[in-house]
């Protein structure tokens, strides 16, 4: 009995110090809940995702905090697991009374929670999670990240207007959504900007050797390869494409994304380009006063999934400014007429399915670092680059700046 | 014509990997009469011992010399790899049922799979540089590098050398009765714990040779890395006839091609399709294999 008392506290203890509570009269405070997977499998995403909400936290708290009140976020642990999800979202709504949602990385955990959201009708905004399905829960259910297949169409623009290819073959994992996805918009889009795509050639999860499909593609000539797939296999086909004889641009999305990626494709990925949520060396002053603030306050360079959590938790506040109470339906309005939010990671407009519509960063590869290269909005031509292209001209980048 | 010549190259590199892994596997079976799931994850470990030699030795330049070192300290740690799993695992249970065999050689390669996940971590490496590739340009566009060479000629020659030691040697005689009849073999004085035990590290360092190869080749090594490639190259044994040793290096290469071809012409979707529908067609034809005849003496 005694024992059990005592871990009850100390639970007590720790859901209190996760809680970053600036203010102790919770009455005074507006409450916002996150949850995250702060221990597991994912132990880094759901603490990226902490460090930036909770640095957005603190800049809106010193500004003198939202209506008036201190912000106060109520930080959960869903260890990275679904079922954890439901139960912490539903502990948040419920004892927490929380006014809005922010969480989780994973697809599957925002599923979970999100549906708890929907049904308790408080507005959710999910900083990172990009399947499809995450905010087609309902109307209670928001992203700031983009959708999979929009990195496509953003990788088949720069591909026609920047790079200037008209013959581009793509090389896909015919097992995972994700590089279909990619693979499908990037296609349809290319196409539409009067390309061709002159192959399409598949490999399995699995696979080591793509020899069959370079040497198919080699004697095709394309100008550029598109290989919207995850980082291992991506480093071994530059490889093998460079061996091959293969020496146009190799095109990718954000599954490439890791050091695994320059581990094993080395000098072969020179040249090479991939779409991002967001880039260090984006030379906006807003994402380089962000890096610094966040170095100083972690010392550490946030990665993508901080930057759209800091993202996220600032769409929120400036939602519930907007709203003017901290009636939940007056939020879940202000959140959906979300325009031209100037952050980190993009201009960011929620569009009508309730999924961000903003710009994407490309990068290109240059001896095992990224070099930022231009950003891609959605409906336009490119809007900002670091390179005076001809096709760029002072007034689209005006734009871009604003 | 050059696209077809190109990709029946890289069919012959794939094939020599397969028949590299595919002897080991039809030696321990010719001796045994034991498939030894576990041979493809010794194919992995043979990969990360070298992994980590070359680390170690920081080896920085590439060069024959270096491959060479590489290979053989990785040759003599998984031949020794092959000895503790054959006196601890296998040698304990010979006397049972050979079901008990096979279900202690697929715990034998769970067991190495998932410890070397836990002790490597389960992220893919990159293997170091320890051998410069370069492209050789036989005739028009066809090229082949040269690393591709290595891969096709050590595994000729390495199918030569066991058909020496195996016909041509005394020990390869005592395997030879061994497999024919261990009882008898070892009535007549053999050692048959010493000639099972060479068998194994015979295997063993051809399949950490196979592994080296692979990763100068592919680049990128993980634990699981053997799961795939080690079931492929068991087809193939089976393919060309197990228990024969020029039937791994033809069932190999057959099965390389195939896959290849598949996926050049076809869709690689369906390259394992056609590699398994090849091996249930040449087993209802030649059910003891290509090469291999229930008569035949086998090793």
């Amino acid at each position: 009995m005694f024992a059990a008392f005592i871990a009850c506290e100390k639970k007590q203890d720790s859901t209190n110090t996760g809680n970053n509570n600036t203010t102790p009269k919770s009455g005074d405070t507006i409450k916002i809940g996150e949850y995250g997977s702060l221990t597991g499998e994912k132990a880094t995403f759901g603490q990226s995702t902490k460090k930036g909400i909770e640095l957005a936290q603190e800049e809106i708290n010193k500004a003198g905090g939202l209506l008036g009140k201190q912000v106060e976020i109520i930080v959960e642990d869903t260890r990275g697991l679904p079922q954890e999800s439901t139960t912490v979202v539903q502990k948040l709504i419920d004892k927490d009374k929380v006014i809005a949602v922010l969480g989780e990385v994973a697809s599957t955990n925002s599923l979970a929670g999100g549906a708890v959201c929907q049904e308790k009708q408080v507005p959710m905004i999910t900083p990172s999670s990009t399947n499809a399905d995450v905010t087609k829960i309902g109307d209670q259910i928001f992203r700031v990240c983009f959708v999979d297949d929009f990195q496509g169409e953003v990788m088949a623009k720069f591909a026609a207007n920047t790079l200037k290819v008209k013959k581009i073959a793509i090389l896909r994992d015919n097992g995972s959504d994700y590089s279909k996805g990619l693979s499908n918009f990037f296609e349809q889009t290319f196409k539409k900007l009067g390309g061709e795509i002159i192959a399409i050639e598949s490999f399995q999860d699995k696979d080591s050797d793509f020899s069959a499909q370079l040497t198919k593609l080699k004697g095709l000539k394309p100008e550029a390869l598109y290989v919207p797939g995850y980082y291992t296999q991506a480093g071994q086909i530059a490889q093998q494409a460079r061996k091959n004889g293969i020496t146009v641009p190799i095109m990718g999305g954000d599954g490439w994304d890791s050091q695994t990626l320059f581990d094993i494709g080395k000098d072969a990925l020179n040249g090479c380009y991939i779409s991002n949520h967001y880039t260090i060396e984006d030379p906006d002053p807003d994402v380089q006063k962000f890096i610094t603030s966040f170095k100083a306050k972690f010392g550490e360079t946030p990665d993508a999934l901080a930057a759209l959590a800091y993202d996220a938790a600032k769409i929120m506040f400036d939602s519930i400014k907007r709203a003017g109470s901290t009636d939940k339906k007056a939020i879940r309005d202000a959140i959906a007429q979300t325009k031209d939010f100037k952050g980190v990671t993009g201009v960011i407009t929620i569009g009508a399915n309730r999924d961000a519509v903003k710009s994407a960063v490309i990068l290109e590869i240059q001896d095992g670092k990224y070099k930022f290269k231009e950003s891609v909005k959605p409906d336009n031509a490119p809007v900002a680059s670091t390179e005076t292209a001809p096709a760029t001209t002072p007034e689209i980048k005006a734009v871009a700046i604003k | 014509m050059e696209l077809f010549l190109q990709q029946l190259i890289n069919g012959i590199v794939q094939g020599s990997i397969y028949a590299l892994i595919a002897l080991g596997y039809t030696m321990v079976y010719g001796v045994l009469r034991l498939i030894n799931f576990a041979h493809g994850d010794v194919f992995m470990l043979g990969a990360f011992i070298g992994f980590y030699t070359a680390n170690l030795l920081g080896i920085s330049q590439p060069s024959v010399g270096a491959l060479i070192l590489v290979m053989t300290v990785s040759m003599a740690g998984s031949a020794a790899v092959g000895l503790v799993i054959e006196r601890f695992a296998y040698r304990p249970v010979r006397k049972f049922s050979r079901l008990t065999s096979l279900i202690t050689a697929i715990g034998v390669s769970l067991l190495l799979e998932y410890a070397a996940q836990f002790v490597f971590g389960a992220t893919p490496k990159s293997f170091p540089t320890i051998f410069e590739t370069q492209n050789i340009s036989l005739f028009g566009n066809v090229t082949i590098s040269n690393d591709s060479i290595l891969i096709i000629i050590v595994s000729i020659f390495l199918m030569v050398m066991l058909n020496l030691i195996v016909f041509k040697t005394k020990l390869g005689k005592a395997m030879r009765a061994v497999s024919f009849n261990l009882d008898v073999a070892k009535l007549m004085g053999i050692n048959t714990d010493f000639i099972i035990a060479f068998t194994f590290a015979l295997g063993s360092a051809l399949a950490a040779a196979a592994g080296i190869l692979y990763s100068v080749h592919f680049t990128k090594i993980d634990p699981l890395m053997g799961l795939l490639i080690g079931l492929k190259a068991f087809v193939a044994a089976v393919l060309g006839g197990i228990g024969n040793i020029t039937g791994a290096v033809l069932g190999g290469l057959l099965l390389g091609i195939a896959e290849i071809m598949v996926s050049g012409y076809i869709s690689s979707s369906y390259k394992d399709v056609f590699a398994f529908l090849i091996l249930i067609l040449v087993l209802i034809v030649k059910p003891a294999g290509l090469l291999g005849s229930a008569a035949q003496e086998k090793v």
